[in-house]
């Protein structure tokens, strides 16, 4: 146990390609139910890695699962190429912080960071300093004979955080850590978890069903769905080159337009689309030239505009304009989203943004107008 | 909860209230009275005086039923909450393990079992067994009799606990024995001290299962008192009895307050 303590803060690199942690196949029943079904993933030292999915989805039991409160029936958790899927959890070099802190009521703020090191063994001098480290890490002074029923819901999120912290682990746990938090109080913290995270160059693996925090926070992002990893990429990819229509759907807003691949035509598939005509998209590697097919694309890359753009004379078929009508307006303040019927019948959701604050040119319901996005925004997906 | 003043009441409310509470504590009342009397006659008011309660004392018979008393009392209550609290955390912490609900269902009856059917089955197993009945027969039954009440608060109390207090102890590097002393122990400890408060009065008042059980020379108060009283009630007895309110009185209190502690605590508040 002293050993896993006194490995340093700063996780070793490893020899390059061999990951901290490696998920290699792992399944979890309960009863009937798979809740993890042959999971495999591996998480870099260092690195910043959200689950995402939604409830329901195996994310909190995978993450049980590293920290030692379920056991897998099948596959291995090996972290430093060591398998640590049968050790119970006060054996792992792994903390957690729960989604509702759980911290020890009867202990005020220094015993409950000091508590997983006494259990630790340490020296008491060095709880001593180790404590004052934490709390000054975690902005904490003045706080420490508190108890938790005298804290704020941040304060209370900083404690859970530098408790967690206290035994140096290799890998951090967090369940929804800013779930419990207010948004204006979210956004600080997100931004003071990450660079505590950065800063010390800790390992987190944190679960969330909030997009945009995983989205922020993030250095990968494993989307899960049923059990099952359905992609995992960076924020970046995940948003713009989701891998299914599933993940495309889960992630942000977008636009889906099912029909045939006609043909394909200079790196580009035509779509047919029954409900709004032809429409271009950039071929995915290894896309095949003909059957079913969805084009996605997001709201904010659509425009809208009451006459036809200028067609771009050099590449024929530069862009989509699909022809419509303005069926409802949603004002959310920095931009509106606008429900366009198109004339074939598909609806499509366009998000502009609110540049001007007195907009005497903007959109009505029933105006007319011109919904045009180019074919490098879309994405072709199966269906 | 917004308590009205007793002056907002109705003077109906105040009536039935005033009823109400006649009807329960004016017997005490006139027993603790007439426990002062300084007369040689129950019912006859002779002015004040100590001297019934001097005549307690002075009678070792009674003290030694009372030492007797405190004795079963409280080696009973020790136990039902040892094993009150096994079977309350067994309960809500334990896997659920098949016929549970009987388990349980069982563990509550004797909250409403007749106390002479207790009492009977428990002097014919100990009959059958060849037991000895005195002491450890009494403290026995008692200790059947107390568990469930035990039970009942420590189960409600850990029911209430978050069960991730244990889990993040584990995770701090506690196995799971230690994780429930060093957490869940103090966090129910209140509980388990009202039910061990609770369980040493259930067992100082109990005289039917009490006398099933006993044996010669090994009289409880409440059998001492009931035997006299059946000889004609001595004032001597109204002062032993308003000792036993007294400190039943007491014992309740704090039990109340202990539980009213054990609640306060343990939940983490909602965000301010």
């Amino acid at each position: 146990m002293a050993n896993a303590i006194s490995s340093t803060i700063t996780a070793e690199t490893g020899a390059a390609g061999s990951p901290l942690l490696r998920i290699d196949a792992v399944t979890k029943k309960f009863g009937g139910f798979t809740a993890v079904d042959g999971l495999s993933l591996d998480i870099k030292a260092g690195e910043f890695f959200a689950l995402l999915g939604p409830s329901g989805c195996g994310k909190t039991t995978l993450l049980r699962m590293l920290a030692g409160f379920e056991t897998p029936d099948a596959g291995q958790i090996l972290l430093n190429g060591s398998d640590i899927a049968p050790m119970l959890p006060h054996q792992r070099p792994v903390n957690m912080m729960f989604q509702n802190y759980a911290l020890f009521p009867h202990l005020t703020v220094r015993d409950n960071i000091a508590f997983g090191l006494k259990r630790a063994g340490l020296p008491r001098k060095e709880i001593k300093a180790r404590v004052a480290e934490m709390v000054a890490l975690v902005r904490l002074e003045g706080l420490e004979k508190r108890r938790p029923d005298q804290l704020s819901g941040g304060q209370r999120q900083r404690v859970a955080l530098a408790r967690a912290l206290a035994r140096r682990p290799q890998l951090l746990l967090l369940d929804e850590p800013l779930g419990a938090l207010d948004k204006k109080l979210r956004e600080n913290t997100q931004r003071e978890l990450l660079e505590l995270q950065r800063r010390l160059g800790l390992t987190f693996v944190v679960v969330t069903h909030d997009q945009e925090e995983a989205m922020t926070m993030a250095d990968r992002i494993g989307v899960m769905n049923a059990g099952k990893l359905e992609q995992v990429a960076t924020p970046r990819h995940l948003y713009e080159e989701p891998v299914s229509r599933w993940v495309a759907e889960f992630v942000g807003d977008i636009n889906i337009l099912e029909g045939q691949i006609s043909r394909r035509d200079a790196g580009r598939l035509m779509v047919s689309v029954p409900q709004a005509g032809i429409v271009a998209a950039v071929a995915p590697q290894g896309a095949s030239d003909s059957g079913n097919a969805c084009v996605a694309i997001r709201p904010e890359k659509i425009r809208l505009s009451r006459r036809a753009p200028v067609s771009d004379t050099a590449d024929g078929h530069a862009i989509n304009r699909l022809e419509g009508a303005v069926s409802d307006i949603g004002y959310l303040g920095g931009a509106s989203i606008y429900t366009v019927r198109l004339d074939g019948g598909a609806m499509l959701r366009a998000s502009l943004a609110n540049t001007a604050r007195l907009d005497v040119d903007a959109f009505g319901v029933g105006q007319r107008v011109v919904a045009w996005f180019a074919p490098d925004d879309c994405v072709v997906l199966g269906r | 909860m917004n308590a009205r003043p007793l002056a907002q009441m109705s003077r109906f409310n105040i009536a039935t209230l005033a009823m109400g509470l006649a009807f329960l504590y004016l017997p005490i009342v006139v027993l603790v009275i007439y426990s002062f009397n300084a007369s040689q006659l129950v019912t006859v008011w002779g002015g004040w005086s100590l001297r019934w309660y001097q005549s307690f004392f002075n009678d070792q018979a009674m003290l030694a039923a009372a030492a007797m008393s405190l004795r079963v009392a409280a080696v009973s209550a020790t136990l039902a909450t040892v094993l009150g609290t096994l079977a309350a955390v067994a309960l809500t912490r334990g896997e659920r393990f098949k016929g549970r609900t009987l388990f349980s269902g069982m563990l509550y009856a004797p909250l409403v079992m007749p106390e002479v059917i207790t009492g009977l089955s428990l002097l014919l197993l100990f009959v059958a067994l060849g037991a000895e009945r005195g002491f450890w027969t009494v403290t026995i039954a008692h200790t059947t009799l107390t568990m469930c009440f035990v039970t009942v608060i420590v189960q409600s109390r850990l029911g209430g606990l978050d069960r991730s207090l244990e889990e993040a102890a584990m995770d701090l590097g506690c196995n799971p024995v230690r994780a429930f002393v060093a957490v869940t122990l103090p966090l129910i400890a209140p509980a388990i001290a009202a039910g061990w408060m609770l369980a040493f009065t259930l067992s100082l008042d109990d005289l039917v299962i009490a006398s099933f059980t006993t044996g010669p020379g090994s009289a409880t108060l409440p059998i001492r008192i009931y035997s006299e009283v059946r000889l004609g009630v001595k004032p001597e007895i109204n002062a032993i009895c308003s000792l036993i309110v007294g400190s039943i009185a007491i014992l309740i209190v704090a039990a109340s307050l202990a539980s009213k502690l054990s609640s306060g605590r343990g939940q983490n508040a909602a965000p301010m």
